[in-house]
């Protein structure tokens, strides 16, 4: 790690505008992905600034449904909170499917949103990367892409976002606080994130000094029956090729609505709104879930290595459906 | 143990190492110091020119002071400062699990903390599980069972399967729970769940079924023994 200085913010406003006035400053919570990052020289920030004391411990109720989680809810707190695994079992699901218990007892919530990507090509400093250097080029372009994305990439990054809790928290159109040295704002949570474009060194829509306060998840009633399917090259501890977070809202057979979000496809969380839409006023059964899985998956655009995610993500989405049309669980 | 207070007793190639790289942190006896020392924290987090910083850390009972820079991570400060080498240094990236130690009762992985981020916090390593001569159970249970062969993962995997337990007692769920809303119990936590619940901690002799049969114990259970556990491994593992 090069050398910083490190402070321990005494409030938001004093973290946003330390962070203001320095723009090689970092903040800092549960630090399990920026340490790493930091040891293989990948961010050199000039301080680091300790907001992991700081008032936004908590997940509280909001009136009319719905809950304010404080961004430095632990992973685990979010996972284990009753309302959660009650009413969003997806977001439980998807927390525990992600990292380890050590990792997830550390990590915040606004950490898990930014936490960078886990390309092998971004992570070896001895190869150029245009989202660590930019204008160097983008060698998964014509190396090893298997893991990379199907949707959104451009000819400057193919890299997709690592987060298993995005994933459920863009089918549940949450929403991100952030609080600036212009003021506070709210993002909703599937502009949050960024596609990479001709500036693939940002991944998020965040000004210069902003830091998230807190995420709320709106109340989603047939969330109840929400699922979280994770595919991944081993059993545990790895990052997913393919995810699907799904819920389906059923009257009698026929469907009501339905969210579907994809992991581990593109630079963000991915919503294949018309696929949702395509689902409105059908029938739930597997032919249904067939074609909306075929329509959830136009436009994909496979690269050398990873053409078996196209396959993979439409069984994956087929799988969810019908496992939440028949009142979700575990998958 | 070797973290008594004062200096070392004794001069190892590791105490030698410690003194070298810093003064070796000091103890002050009563943990009731804790609150002056977080209280007095915001003062004392003066960084010196050469960027580094006093701090405090409470390690398994004792307070320890050292001066050390805010890049250090607590596995570091662990090893090479306060002379606590049971925790291990084994990918220093977060993915072996070699490192796990106990923060206020979770388990974290100490490679990716840092230490001056810990001051105020209760910090227990593989040192601290035992009362003088008498081993925690978790320990107990990992010798009883032939929980480990080079032993290098070994503390991590123990300060794991402390907490493990906790969690249980605790009501979390992990991603194989059925219910999410009826998370198991001791006495039904299965196989299965042990080992979704310890994936972040790698064995690379493998020796993975004592280390579940350990859990089993420790929760209670009554494990196969190991020689019979690995004939059932390898019998399911033939070809029918």
């Amino acid at each position: 790690m090069n050398k910083f200085s490190y402070i321990r913010a005494t409030s938001v406003n004093d973290a946003v505008q330390r962070a203001s006035t320095d723009k090689d400053a970092l903040f800092i919570a549960g630090g399990t992905n920026l340490v790493d990052r930091m040891k293989v020289f990948l961010d050199e920030p000039s301080q680091l600034i300790d907001i992991s004391r700081l008032q936004m411990q908590r997940i509280e109720p909001i009136a009319g449904g719905g809950l304010r989680i404080g961004a430095l809810v632990s992973n685990t707190a979010v996972a284990d909170y009753p309302d959660v695994r009650r009413n969003y079992p997806m977001l439980s699901r998807a927390i525990l499917s992600g990292a380890s218990q050590q990792i997830r007892n550390v990590a915040s919530v606004g950490g898990n949103l930014l936490q960078r990507t886990r390309c092998s090509y971004y992570y070896d400093t001895a190869f150029p990367c245009n989202k660590r250097e930019p204008g160097s080029s983008c060698p998964a372009a014509t190396g090893i892409n298997r893991m990379h994305a199907l949707f959104g990439a451009s000819d400057q990054c193919l890299a997709v976002h690592p987060s298993d809790m995005c994933v459920p928290l863009a089918a549940l159109d949450a929403i991100v606080e952030v609080e600036g040295p212009k003021g506070k704002r709210q993002i909703p949570f599937t502009e949050f994130h960024r596609l990479p474009g001709d500036t693939p060194q940002l991944d998020a829509n965040l000004e210069t000094g902003e830091l998230i306060t807190a995420v709320v998840v709106p109340p989603v009633p047939f969330a109840k029956s929400g699922v979280y399917l994770k595919l991944r090259d081993r059993a545990s501890y790895a990052f997913a090729l393919i995810s699907v977070a799904a819920a389906v809202d059923l009257a009698g057979d026929s469907i009501k609505d339905a969210r579907i979000a994809m992991g581990g496809v593109a630079h963000k969380p991915w919503r294949p709104t018309e696929a949702e839409k395509f689902l409105i006023g059908k029938s739930a059964n597997a032919e249904t879930f067939q074609q909306a899985a075929e329509i959830a998956l136009q436009g994909a655009k496979p690269l050398t290595h990873n053409s078996f995610k196209v396959e993979l993500a439409k069984r994956a989405i087929k799988r969810s459906l019908t496992v939440s049309a028949k009142g979700g669980g575990v998958i | 143990m070797e973290h008594h207070e004062g200096k070392p007793k004794r001069t190892s190639r590791r105490n030698f190492l410690g003194q070298a790289l810093t003064a070796a942190g000091t103890a002050i006896a009563a943990p009731t110091l804790l609150n002056q020392a977080t209280a007095a924290k915001e003062a004392r987090s003066m960084q010196s020119p050469e960027g580094e910083m006093a701090i405090t850390l409470m390690v398994n009972g004792e307070m320890r002071s050292l001066t050390i820079e805010p890049r250090v991570t607590l596995l570091d400060a662990l090893r090479e400062r306060l002379e606590l080498t049971g925790s291990k240094k084994g990918c220093d990236h977060g993915q072996c699990g070699a490192c796990t130690v106990l923060i206020d009762g979770q388990r974290v992985y100490s490679c990716l903390s840092l230490a001056v981020m810990q001051e105020g916090k209760e910090i227990v390593t593989i040192e601290g599980l035992a009362k003088g001569d008498v081993l925690h159970p978790v320990q107990a249970a990992f010798i009883d069972n032939d929980g480990f062969q080079c032993g290098y993962c070994t503390p991590g995997q123990i300060c794991a399967s402390v907490a493990l337990l906790d969690e249980i007692k605790r009501g979390c769920a992990s991603s194989v729970t059925s219910d999410l809303n009826r998370p198991p119990q001791l006495g039904e936590l299965s196989e299965a769940e042990i080992k979704e619940r310890l994936s972040g901690n790698l064995c690379r002799c493998s020796a993975y079924n004592g280390i579940v049969a350990a859990v089993q114990q420790a929760a209670g259970q009554t494990p196969p023994s190991a020689a019979a556990s690995m004939m059932v491994t390898e019998a399911q593992e033939m070809p029918a």
